[in-house]
């Protein structure tokens, strides 16, 4: 965990990506024709970083790949995973995910 | 009658929050496990409510969060959280033609509520430019739902999750959500082709320091994209079977 004026200087550094991403291309007074180059990134570079983010965070423990079967993440993360596909409903994946995290956390121990 | 009196009794102000009534639902428990998983960091409520207030940005929070847990440098942290906004460089394109008339300080101020769903509402209401007049009125209803129910649910998630004990796992459903949020972006064999590249290279550079697997990743899947896109052509462009064309 970082110190707190570190997360300060990081909040406010993300308020500023929020302004300044929002507001992009109604800031110039005249208009600007949007690069080919930035819609070709556009379509993949926010997928890729959440991807990058989401990994670790349902599949590693302490750096490391998750080696016990018994984690509540995998069936958690699973039953998330046939919501989505299944319904293409964000809560209910929200929901029937964590249903199965806290089942497994507090019946089980996992 | 003052300015602000005059915006909310329009009748388009009215229009612009219905049309966001049906879809606040979602928008709030989205806000709510937003709220829980930033308190689950450990960065205490203070800070939870000040990044709620001013990033106003949910993709964007959630992504940064456990960043911010692992003590990832500042620019990996708002080099990620660009990424992720990135669609709303786009969607300024779009606001572009119906701002114009405004001041810079009016366009910074509005484009800043403009949440995903706003642009969606507001595009189907006004599929051409018209009159500022009816358009300003209807964004600020749409924004009044959407800004307080997200803010709302994403304070109550604040005050709530220092209740709930930590070993409930609560926290997860930020991640479940991104999950989720994920799943919406895999739209065809190109997407599917890049988040499995950024899936393979985060892991495979995962010992690089300063979280640099992440900016590896987002490098690797857009580059394979792009090409992705450039060699395959859209079936309908290539020449069917045994024609000459």
């Amino acid at each position: 965990m970082m110190p707190g004026w570190q997360v300060l200087l990081a909040i406010v550094g993300l308020t500023v990506i929020t302004v300044v991403t929002r507001a992009f291309f109604v800031i110039p007074e005249r208009e600007v024709p949007i690069p080919t180059w930035l819609r070709e990134a556009l379509r993949y570079a926010p997928l890729a970083a959440l991807v990058a983010v989401l990994l670790p965070e349902i599949a590693m423990t302490d750096d490391h790949l998750i080696a016990t079967w018994k984690d509540a993440r995998i069936y958690a993360t699973a039953m998330g995973v046939l919501v989505f596909a299944t319904t293409r409903n964000l809560l209910g994946t929200i929901l029937a995910g964590s249903a199965v995290l806290l089942a497994l956390r507090l019946g089980l121990g996992w | 009658m003052t300015a602000s009196q005059r915006l909310w009794r329009h009748p388009e102000f009215a229009r612009g929050a219905r049309d966001m009534t049906g879809i606040s639902l979602g928008i709030g428990a989205w806000g709510l496990v937003t709220g829980i998983a930033m308190v689950k960091t450990g960065m205490g409520v203070p800070l939870c409510v000040a990044m709620s207030l001013l990033v106003f940005a949910g993709s964007a929070q959630l992504a940064s969060l456990p960043l911010i847990t692992q003590g990832a440098p500042l620019w990996v942290i708002w080099a990620t959280a660009l990424c992720v906004n990135l669609r709303f460089i786009i969607f300024s394109a779009g606001w572009r033609p119906y701002f114009a008339p405004l001041s810079l300080r009016h366009r910074l101020w509005v484009t800043y509520f403009m949440a995903d769903l706003n642009y969606v509402a507001f595009m189907k209401r006004f599929p051409t430019p018209g009159a500022m007049d009816d358009q300003l009125p209807f964004l600020w209803g749409g924004v009044a739902v959407n800004w307080t129910a997200w803010q709302g649910m994403s304070l109550l998630g604040i005050a709530l999750a220092d209740v709930i004990p930590t070993q409930w796992g609560l926290g997860f459903a930020g991640s479940l959500a991104l999950l989720g949020i994920t799943g919406t972006l895999l739209i065809d064999r190109g997407t599917w082709i890049a988040a499995l590249v950024a899936a393979a290279a985060a892991f495979a550079a995962f010992a690089l320091p300063f979280h640099l697997n992440i900016v590896v990743a987002i490098a690797a899947a857009v580059a394979v994209g792009v090409l992705v896109d450039h060699f395959s052509p859209p079936a309908a462009l290539r020449p069917a079977p045994g024609s000459d064309a």
